[in-house]
C-alpha cells in the first residue's frame, strides 16, 4: 500500500516500494500534462510574443535611426552644396563688379584725353591766331613806319607797293613772313 | 517528526533519514487492478506546477517592452533553455522546446520545493524520474526511427572505426544506448535522495550534540546552499542532456 503511517520499513528506502509508483507515475504525468498545456497554450506565446514585439521595437529603432541618418546626411549635403553656390555665386559678383569698374575707368581715360587733345588743338589754333595777329599788326606797324620814313626822306620815290614789297622781303629775313 | 522519533529512540542518535521520503496516502483511491491514490507527492507534483504558472503568468500579465524584473527573469528562464534546445539541436530541436521547457521548468520546481523544510521533494523518487527519463527515452528512439527510418540503426555502427573493431563497438553503443535512461534517471533522483538524507544526518547530530549542535548547524548551512546549487544543476543537467539525446534522433552523429 502507499499508505505507510507505521515506520514498518523503517531503515528502507521508500523509493525502492514498487508498490507506490503506479500512483508516482499516474499524478506526475498528469502534473506534467497540466504544465505543458497551459505553457504551450498560454504562456509560451505570451513570453514569445513579448520578445517579438522587443525584437521589433529594437529593429524599428534602429531603422528610424539609420534614416535619420540619412537626412541628416542629405541636410548636410545640401548645406554643402548652398555654401558652394554661394560661394560661386560672390567670385562672379565680384569678377563682374570688376570687369564693370575697369570698363568704365577706361571710358573715362578716353573722354579725358579727347578732351585733353581736342582744348590742345584749341590753344595751338588760337596761338597760332594770336600769331598772325601779331605778324599782321607788325607787318601794319613796319609799312607805315616805313611809308612814313620814305614820305620824310625821299618824297614821292616810292609808292605804297613797292614799300608793301620791301616790307615783305625784310619780314621774310627776319622769319616772320606770312 | 524524525526529530521526535531519534529522540524516543536509544541515546536520540538513532535518526531514519530515509522518513523524508515516505509516501503518505492522502485521499486513498484504489481502482483495484492499480492504486492511484493521491498523495503527498501527487500534491507537491501540482505545487509546483501550480506556483510554476502562477510565477510565469504574473511574471508576462503585466508585460511591457522594458521588462519588469519578474518578466526579465521569466524571459531569461525561457531563453536560456531555448538557447540550450538550439545549441544542442539546431533549429529542428526548437518544435520540441515546449516540452523540453516543460520538463525543465517541472524539476527545477520540484527540486526547489523540497528545499522547503517539512516538504516533500517529488524528484527524489525513482518512480517519477525513471518516468521523466523513460518518456525521454521513448520519444526521443521514436523521433529517430521516424525521421531516419532502419538508418537509426547506423547510430550504432560506428563507421569510422576499424571494420574488425565494429562488431564489438557497436555492442558497446548499444549497451549505452539503453543505459542512458537508467543513469539519466539516477543521477537526477540519487542527487536530490542524497543531499537531504545528509541534511537529515546532520540535522540528527544537531539534536544529539546539545550545545555543540552549532558545529552541524554550520554545516547545515553550507550543505543546504550546496543542495540549492545542486537542484538547479541537477534540472539542467537532466534538460541538457535530453537535448543531447535528442539530436542524437535528430541529426544523428
Amino acid at each position: 500500500m502507499a499508505s505507510s503511517e507505521t515506520s514498518d520499513h523503517s531503515g528502507g528506502m521508500p523509493q525502492l516500494e514498487f508498490d507506490t509508483w503506479a500512483a508516482q507515475i499516474f499524478w506526475t504525468a498528469l502534473a506534467l500534462f497540466l504544465l505543458y498545456k497551459v505553457l504551450s497554450n498560454k504562456i509560451l506565446p505570451k513570453i514569445a510574443g513579448a520578445l517579438e514585439d522587443r525584437h521589433n521595437a529594437i529593429a524599428d529603432d534602429l531603422d528610424q535611426a539609420s534614416e535619420l541618418k540619412r537626412k541628416a546626411e542629405d541636410a548636410e549635403n545640401a548645406y554643402n552644396q548652398a555654401l558652394a553656390d554661394a560661394k560661386a555665386n560672390a567670385n562672379a559678383i565680384v569678377e563682374a563688379t570688376k570687369a564693370d569698374i575697369a570698363e568704365k575707368a577706361a571710358a573715362e581715360n578716353a573722354n579725358a584725353e579727347a578732351e585733353i587733345a581736342a582744348r590742345t588743338v584749341e590753344g595751338e589754333q588760337r596761338i597760332g591766331e594770336i600769331k598772325a595777329a601779331a605778324a599782321d599788326s607788325a607787318r601794319t606797324v613796319a609799312s607805315d613806319a616805313a611809308s612814313a620814313i620814305v614820305a620824310k626822306l625821299a618824297p614821292g620815290s616810292a609808292d605804297n607797293s613797292t614799300i608793301a614789297s620791301a616790307v615783305e622781303r625784310a619780314l621774310a629775313q627776319t622769319g616772320m613772313a606770312r | 517528526m524524525t526529530l521526535a522519533k531519534a529522540e524516543s529512540a536509544e541515546g536520540g542518535f538513532n535518526i531514519d533519514p530515509m522518513h523524508q521520503f515516505e509516501i503518505k496516502n492522502w485521499v486513498p483511491i484504489d481502482l483495484g487492478f492499480v492504486d492511484l491514490s493521491f498523495t503527498n507527492s501527487a500534491f507537491f507534483a501540482f505545487l509546483a506546477v501550480g506556483l510554476t504558472c502562477l510565477f510565469l503568468w504574473t511574471a508576462m500579465s503585466g508585460s511591457s517592452l522594458v521588462p519588469s524584473r519578474m518578466q526579465s527573469m521569466a524571459e531569461g528562464l525561457y531563453e536560456f533553455v531555448r538557447n540550450m534546445v538550439r545549441d544542442a539541436c539546431g533549429d529542428a530541436g526548437l518544435k520540441y522546446f515546449p516540452y523540453i521547457f516543460t520538463v525543465f521548468l517541472f524539476i527545477l520546481a520540484c527540486n526547489l520545493l523540497g528545499m522547503i523544510p517539512y516538504s516533500f521533494t517529488v524528484t527524489s523518487h525513482f518512480a517519477v524520474t525513471v518516468f521523466l527519463a523513460l518518456s525521454v527515452f521513448i520519444t526521443v528512439t521514436v523521433i529517430g526511427f521516424m525521421k531516419h527510418g532502419t538508418h537509426f540503426f547506423a547510430l550504432f555502427w560506428p563507421m569510422d572505426a576499424p571494420a574488425a573493431m565494429r562488431p564489438v563497438l557497436a555492442i558497446i553503443e548499444v549497451i549505452s544506448y539503453f543505459v542512458r535512461p537508467v543513469s539519466h534517471s539516477i543521477r537526477l533522483g540519487a542527487n536530490m535522495m542524497a543531499g537531504h538524507a545528509v541534511l537529515k544526518v546532520f540535522g540528527g547530530f544537531v539534536a544529539a550534540l546539545g550545545v555543540f549542535g552549532i558545529i552541524p548547524i554550520a554545516a547545515i548551512v553550507g550543505v543546504t546552499a550546496l543542495e540549492l546549487l545542486v537542484a538547479v544543476i541537477q534540472a539542467y543537467v537532466f534538460t541538457i542532456l535530453t537535448c543531447v539525446y535528442l539530436n542524437d534522433a535528430l541529426n544523428m552523429h
